[in-house]
C-alpha cells in the first residue's frame, strides 16, 4: 500500500474506531471522515459526492448494475470475469466480441443493443493486457441504439493511468477498487449518475443512501481517498517514467529473444502493462522459475483450485491457444525502478531460454 | 535433493512430504488441475486442492499447482469414452498414471531443475546391486499400489520416489496425527475422478456417446434378457443383464458393440486358459518363462508362464481363469510377489 494510505488509515483502527452509522461524538468523527473522503473521490472522478457508492470491492460494483438489471444485459468477451459471469447468468445476457486488440468491435456491440436494453458495461482499461477501450465511441453507438439503456464501466484498471474527469462524462456508472493503486484491499467504489436508479445488491441497514446497506468500511474509505489523490496527483508524471520503463522492459526482453510477441500495440494501451506472448514455452513453468527468482509476475486468471485458466481475453482477441500458453504479464507500478526492469529482463530472458533448450 | 511432491490432497502424500523433510530433502508440493468438470472425490476438487495447500503450509513448502487439464482430456478422458464406445474397459488412474503423473509432470519437473518427483503411492522403489532400479509391491499388503504405476520403466523409476511405500496405512495415518495434519483421518480416494457418485459411469458416458440397447443371449444364442447400454457392460459383470432372478448366477463372458448383442454364461464359459496382453512396458529387461500374473488392482497374482511373440505377449494361465476384460491392465510380478516385472493391457 501507499504509505499515505497506511498512515490515513491507522487512526481509524485505533483511536477513531467508531461506527458512522452512530449518534454519538466519535459516530460524528467517523461521520466527518467518510464524508471528507468521499468529496475528494468525487472531484478525482469527475462526479458529484451524492453519486458516490462505497462497496467492499470492484467486483460488487460490477455485480450492483448487473445482476438484477431489468433488461438486457450487454458487454465484451474480455471482460474481468466480475462483469462476465454476471451477465452469463443473466436471463437475457449478451456477450459481443472484440477485436485482436481486445478492444469491443462496435458493429456487433451496435446489434447487441436494443431499444430494451437495460445494462451495456464495457471496461476501461482491460486487466490482462491493458488495451484502453474508445469509450467515446462506445458511448455514441450505445447511446443511438440503446437510448434508455444505463452505460457501466469497469475502470478498476483505469484509476492509475487515466484522467478520471474525462472518463466521467461519457458513462452512467464507474466501478473501482482500492488495491488497484496503492489502496487497500476490500474497498470500492461505484459512481452512479444522479437519477439512474439502481436497485441494491446488498439490502439492510439502508446506508449509502440505501443503495448499499452495511456498516461502513472508515479506515479502507479514507485510505482510498488517500491513495487515490496521490495516484491523481503524481499520474501524468508516473505515466510518463513508466511508459519508460514499459518500453525499456519490452524492448530488453524482445532485443534477446526470437519469438516474443506483443500481444497489443503499445500506443493501444496504458503504461504500465507489458503483455508479451513466448513461443514455444509454457507459461505455467515460465512463472515458476521467475518465482524462484523473486520476479513475481502472473499470466492468466486461476480458477478455484489456484490453476492457471487459458485466458478467455487471449481467445476472444483470436489469440491461438498454443501461443496465449506462452502468455506473460508483466505490471509496472509507483514502486518500479530501473534496476527492477533491469532484473526482469534477465530473469525473463533467461527463463524462456532455458525452458526452449529444455523442452520436453 | 530436489523434489517435487503430487500433494492430491490425500493423507499419503502430506505424510509423504513429511518424510521426504525429515530426509533432509528441498521439497515443493504440486497438485495437478486434471478434470475441469463436476467432481466429489479424487485429484481435482477444490476442496482437495485446498487440503493441499494447506498441508503444505503445515510442512512450510512451497505449494503450485498446474493446470494438466488438457493433457487429461487428450491421454484419459477421451480415450476411455472412446473405449467404452468400442466396448473396452480401460483404467483412467492407470492412464493417468501413465501419461500424466509420470510423464506430463516427471517432464515439467526435470524442465524445472528437480532431480525427482515423489508421490503418495504405496509401492517401493529398489535398486540391484548391478544400479537397475526394482519396482515392488508396497508394505502394507493391504494398501499395495504397485500395480497402478507398473508402468515405470528404468528412466522413470530412477527419478521417482514413493516415500509412503515403507510404511503402512496404519503408520501413515499415525505420523499424520503426529505432526498434526489437517488430512490425518481424511477417507481415501476410491473412485475416478471425473465421475461423479450422483450420476456414476453411465451418466457421464451418456452424456458423450450414443448407447444403444443391447440383447443379452446364452451360450446357446437363446435370448435371455436385455441391457439399456451395451457400451457399458464390462466382462464378468453379474449384474444389471436384465436376467430373470432365482437363476444360477449368470456372467458377461463377451460383450459384442457392434453386434448390440452380451452372451452371458456360468463361471466356466468365463475361465480362460490364456490371456493376450497388449502394449507391454517392462520395469527391467524383457521376461518370459514362469511368474505370477495380476489382472485386477487388489487382485492375486496367480502363476502363469509368459510367452512373448511379434504381437506381444500372452500370458498361459497355470489353471484357466476368469476372462479379464480387454482395457484392463495385467501386471507381471515376479515369484516371490514381490517385484513388477511389467505390465501391459488386456488384448482379447
Amino acid at each position: 500500500m501507499r504509505p499515505v494510505a497506511v498512515d490515513a488509515m491507522l487512526p481509524y483502527l485505533t483511536e477513531r474506531y467508531a461506527n458512522p452509522s452512530g449518534s454519538h461524538r466519535f459516530a460524528r468523527e467517523a461521520r466527518r471522515a467518510v464524508d471528507e473522503a468521499r468529496d475528494q473521490i468525487a472531484e478525482i472522478l469527475g462526479v458529484a459526492p451524492g453519486e458516490v457508492v462505497f462497496t467492499s470491492c470492484g467486483t460488487e460494483s460490477d455485480n450492483t448494475v448487473l445482476v438484477n438489471a431489468p433488461g438486457r444485459v450487454v458487454c465484451p468477451a474480455a471482460e474481468h470475469h466480475a462483469v462476465l459471469h454476471p451477465v452469463e447468468a443473466h436471463p437475457d445476457g449478451v456477450v459481443v466480441g472484440t477485436d485482436a486488440t481486445g478492444q469491443v468491435d462496435l458493429d456487433r456491440l451496435s446489434d447487441a443493443c436494443t431499444p430494451d436494453t437495460a445494462v451495456v458495461s464495457v471496461m476501461a482499461v482491460n486487466n490482462e493486457v491493458g488495451t484502453i477501450t474508445d469509450l467515446a465511441a462506445v458511448a455514441a453507438v450505445v447511446r443511438e441504439r440503446a437510448p434508455g439503456a444505463l452505460l457501466h464501466t469497469d475502470a478498476v484498471q483505469a484509476a492509475c493511468w487515466l484522467d478520471l474527469r474525462e472518463v466521467a462524462p461519457l458513462v452512467d456508472a464507474m466501478s473501482f477498487s482500492g488495491h488497484k493503486f496503492g489502496g487497500p484491499k476490500g474497498c470500492g467504489v461505484l459512481t452512479v449518475r444522479e437519477g439512474v436508479a439502481v436497485p441494491p445488491l446488498i439490502s439492510g441497514g439502508g446506508q449509502e443512501r440505501e443503495r448499499r446497506s452495511g456498516t461502513h468500511n472508515v479506515a479502507g474509505i479514507v485510505a482510498f481517498a488517500a491513495a487515490l489523490a496521490e495516484t491523481d496527483a503524481t499520474r501524468a508524471a508516473e505515466r510518463e517514467r513508466l511508459t519508460g520503463l514499459r518500453d525499456r522492459l519490452v524492448d530488453g526482453i524482445s532485443a534477446q529473444l526470437d519469438g516474443v510477441h506483443e500481444t497489443v500495440p503499445r500506443d493501444r494501451k496504458v503504461a504500465g502493462s507489458a503483455h508479451l506472448c513466448f513461443e514455444g514455452i509454457e507459461n505455467e513453468a515460465l512463472l515458476f522459475l521467475l518465482d524462484q527468482a523473486d520476479v513475481c509476475a502472473s499470466a492468466a486468471s486461476a480458477c478455484a483450485s489456484g490453476a492457471m485458466e487459458p485466458s478467455h481475453v487471449l481467445a476472444a482477441m483470436g489469440v491461438d491457444r498454443s501461443l496465449a500458453g506462452g502468455a506473460l504479464r508483466l505490471s509496472l507500478g509507483s514502486t518500479t525502478t530501473s534496476a527492477d526492469v533491469d532484473r526482469a529482463v534477465d530473469v525473463v530472458v533467461d527463463g524462456v531460454a532455458h525452458l526452449r533448450r529444455t523442452a520436453p | 535433493m530436489k523434489v517435487l511432491l503430487a500433494m492430491s490432497g490425500g493423507v499419503d502424500s502430506s505424510v509423504a512430504g513429511a518424510l521426504l523433510l525429515r530426509e533432509g530433502h528441498e521439497v515443493v508440493g504440486v497438485t495437478m488441475k486434471l478434470w475441469g468438470g463436476d467432481s466429489d472425490t479424487g485429484c481435482c476438487s477444490v476442496s482437495d486442492v485446498d487440503d493441499a495447500r494447506r498441508v503444505a503450509q503445515q510442512l512450510d513448502i512451497d505449494h503450485l499447482v498446474f493446470n494438466f487439464g488438457d493433457d487429461f482430456d487428450t491421454h484419459v478422458v477421451a480415450p476411455y469414452v472412446a473405449a467404452h464406445a468400442a466396448g473396452v474397459t480401460p483404467n483412467p488412474c492407470i492412464e493417468c498414471n501413465r501419461h500424466v503423473k509420470f510423464d506430463r509432470l516427471l517432464r515439467r519437473a526435470d524442465q524445472l531443475g528437480f532431480d525427482a518427483v515423489a508421490t503418495g503411492h504405496h509401492a517401493r522403489i529398489g535398486r540391484r546391486p548391478d544400479g537397475t532400479h526394482t519396482l515392488e509391491r508396497g508394505a502394507d499388503a493391504a494398501k499395495d499400489q504397485s500395480y497402478v504405476v507398473h508402468m515405470l520403466d528404468q528412466d522413470a523409476l530412477a527419478r521417482t520416489r514413493f516415500p509412503v511405500g515403507h510404511i503402512d496405512k496404519a503408520e501413515v495415518r499415525r505420523l499424520a496425527a503426529e505432526l498434526g495434519l489437517r488430512t490425518a483421518s481424511k477417507p481415501d480416494s476410491q473412485d475416478v475422478c471425473f465421475i461423479t457418485s450422483t450420476g456414476g459411469r453411465e451418466a457421464f458416458l451418456g452424456d458423450r456417446i450414443p448407447t444403444r440397447p443391447g440383447r443379452v443371449v446364452d451360450t446357446s444364442g437363446a435370448e435371455v434378457g436385455a441391457v439399456a447400454a451395451v457400451e457399458m457392460v464390462t466382462i464378468g459383470q453379474r449384474r444389471g443383464l436384465g436376467l430373470p432372478g432365482g437363476g444360477p448366477v449368470r456372467y458377461a463372458v463377451d460383450v459384442d458393440v457392434p453386434g448390440a448383442t452380451v452372451v452371458v454364461g456360468d463361471e466356466a464359459d468365463l475361465r480362460r486358459p490364456s490371456t493376450r496382453v497388449a502394449d507391454v512396458v517392462w520395469t527391467g529387461r524383457p521376461v518370459d518363462g514362469e511368474v505370477l500374473v495380476q489382472t485386477s488392482a487388489h487382485g492375486t497374482a496367480r502363476p502363469a508362464r509368459l510367452d512373448r511373440d511379434d504381437h506381444g505377449v500372452v500370458v498361459h494361465w497355470r489353471t484357466p481363469q476368469r476372462r479379464v476384460a480387454p482395457g484392463q491392465s495385467v501386471v507381471v510380478y515376479d515369484l516371490d510377489d514381490v517385484c513388477v516385472l511389467g505390465g501391459g493391457t488386456a488384448a482379447d
